[in-house]
């Protein structure tokens, strides 16, 4: 606090005078410039349909499509809620299944040796090929499309713990040994701290990547006629021409994976604000 | 600070704590890191191990705290063993967890000893003190300079009290005054707790400050060149560090150096 008195009361010379104008500028524009282009490709959007007479089943203008949001509000959202549920239940069993088996390659190079590769195999396979399989020999709606989310999601969970738990200091596993730190000890107290950063990482691409898992599960899912999330409420638009339904649904689900990327980054920075750098103000 | 001191009647030799006897380490990749070591530490007594970089030094201290087991010749203790759990190790970086309080720092040797935060709440408040911390306990190391996280490393290496102190270049990264101040620190701290210390360093000056012997160490293979005695009383202060009689020991002990460097360098050619 005394350092920014100081400055206060000390004469400030023209290029800290620059420095500080470019920095409000840059703040405000931070906000500022996005919104106005994400207005402006609106304003153009609805300016093209006008002027080419476009039909709102090819191209609805951005008034449709809103319109159809809040008339369709209670159907698209209770379709929300479906597709909800199944991607912050597949991101909690993804945590739990990377986490759990990520604990468990660090207790041994020749476990993590000998099942990563099979995480890999998961993880490359496109999930629309796997989806096929998954609905011969699961029966249950909600189980079909949770394992979905789950394989898409628990990769980037597992690989960044993995990395995680093994980049504790090599020093400071020298003090646990010389303290005598049970193998426990040593994973509660330096392993999985020093693990967090990196979980945290993973579990913001996880995020995301549940949500993905969830929607596209519905649309294979969806075609069978057997859903009735986000998704299936799509395919169906798309049937019926219902273009204005078709593109509040998809905003839905944009502005659905939005929050779930901000609300993960925001968890992440409230975890490892007092220590991480990434985490950290800068400094001058 | 040291006026409180006196000095401390050491016995002409005081009884052996622990020798290394034809200690040798060798490395899979053909590196032979020590090679026919003897040095035997003596109870209370506050050893350097000088000597330029490769001579093994922290080797050495590594096999002497149980890191590392040597590959010929044996590690003897003379009176009772000394097991990992009674020594304290310091690092040459701060070494602490930076997600962790300062307390919670200094408390992690009693922790993985099953002592709970409130029992060990007195020890960690008087160790410290006697770091010049009181006030830190909740900072985070990220808030602390670089002398003030050597403070809480060597508070966590002391705070289960134990005989042994073993240093690995702890102040090579500290700026000269902050390293003063901690060679002050450590010396008292050596003093005050009768703490039998072996401190690698590859600083002449820190070394003939410290210590009562100074043993020099050359490199390629790691070997000891030489030992040394620091014939001057403790307790030392500002004034012995001024001392025309510390010019002269510092350098009689940057000949004894100079001699290892050049046996390094013979060593080498003729290995090329």
């Amino acid at each position: 606090m005394t350092a920014i008195d100081q400055a206060a009361s000390v004469a400030i010379d023209p290029e800290e005078t620059r420095r500080v104008r470019r920095e409000r500028a840059e703040r405000i524009g931070r906000w500022v410039l996005p919104l106005t282009i994400m207005t402006l490709a609106i304003l153009a959007w609805d300016r093209v349909c006008v002027w080419n007479e476009i039909p709102h089943y090819i191209l609805p203008r951005p008034g449709v499509v809103l319109q159809a949001l809040v008339d369709d509000a209670g159907l698209l959202f209770s379709s929300l809620l479906v597709t909800l549920r199944i991607t912050f239940l597949g991101l909690a069993l993804a945590v739990a299944g990377g986490v759990g088996l990520a604990v468990l390659f660090a207790q041994s190079k020749w476990v993590e040796m000998s099942f990563f590769p099979f995480a890999v195999v998961l993880q490359v396979t496109p999930i629309v090929a796997i989806f096929p399989l998954i609905n011969i020999y699961v029966d249950n709606q909600t189980t079909k499309l949770l394992l979905c989310a789950w394989i898409v999601a628990f990769f980037p969970i597992l690989s960044n713990t993995t990395l995680g738990l093994n980049s504790a200091d090599r020093n400071l596993r020298d003090l646990f040994a010389l303290n005598g730190a049970t193998r426990w000890q040593e994973l509660w107290l330096l392993r999985l701290p020093a693990a967090m950063p990196y979980f945290l990482g993973g579990l913001k691409i996880a995020g995301g990547l549940a949500l993905i898992g969830a929607v596209v599960a519905e649309f294979v899912a969806g075609a069978a006629g057997q859903s009735s999330g986000l998704a299936s409420r799509i395919i169906e638009a798309g049937y019926r021409l219902n273009a204005p339904r078709l593109f509040a649904a998809l905003i839905l689900i944009s502005a659905t994976g939005i929050v779930i990327f901000l609300v993960l980054s925001w968890v992440s920075h409230m975890m490892l604000r007092r220590w991480h750098e990434s985490a950290l103000k800068q400094e001058r | 600070m040291l006026a409180h001191q006196t000095p401390t009647e050491r016995p002409a030799s005081p009884a052996p704590l622990l020798s290394l006897r034809g200690v040798g380490k060798a490395f899979s990749n053909g590196v032979t890191a020590l090679s026919g070591v003897d040095m035997t530490i003596r109870q209370g007594d506050f050893v350097s191990l000088l000597g330029p970089s490769g001579c093994g030094k922290s080797t050495a201290l590594r096999i002497v705290a149980g890191l590392s087991s040597p590959t010929t010749g044996t590690l003897d203790w003379h009176s009772e063993p000394i097991g990992q759990r009674d020594l304290g190790f310091v690092f040459q970086e701060p070494t602490l967890m930076p997600w962790a309080s300062v307390f919670d720092n200094v408390w992690l040797p009693l922790r993985l000893r099953g002592v709970s935060r409130s029992e060990a709440a007195p020890q960690i408040a008087e160790m410290l003190e006697r770091v010049h911390l009181t006030g830190f306990e909740n900072a985070v190391p990220r808030e602390l300079s670089g002398g003030m996280k050597m403070r809480v490393s060597i508070a966590r290496s002391l705070v289960t009290r134990p005989k042994l102190l073993l240093m690995d270049e702890p102040f090579a990264a500290l700026d000269e005054i902050t390293r003063f101040k901690l060679n002050d620190d450590i010396l008292e701290l050596w003093q005050d707790r009768k703490l039998t210390v072996v401190f690698v360093t590859h600083s002449v000056f820190e070394s003939v400050f410290l210590s009562n012997r100074i043993i020099v160490m050359a490199a390629r293979p790691g070997r000891v060149h030489g030992e040394f005695g620091v014939d001057a009383p403790y307790p030392r202060d500002e004034r012995f560090r001024t001392s025309a009689a510390y010019a002269a020991l510092c350098r009689d002990a940057s000949e004894a150096l100079l001699g290892a460097i050049n046996a390094s360098h013979q060593s080498s050619r003729v290995r090329a």
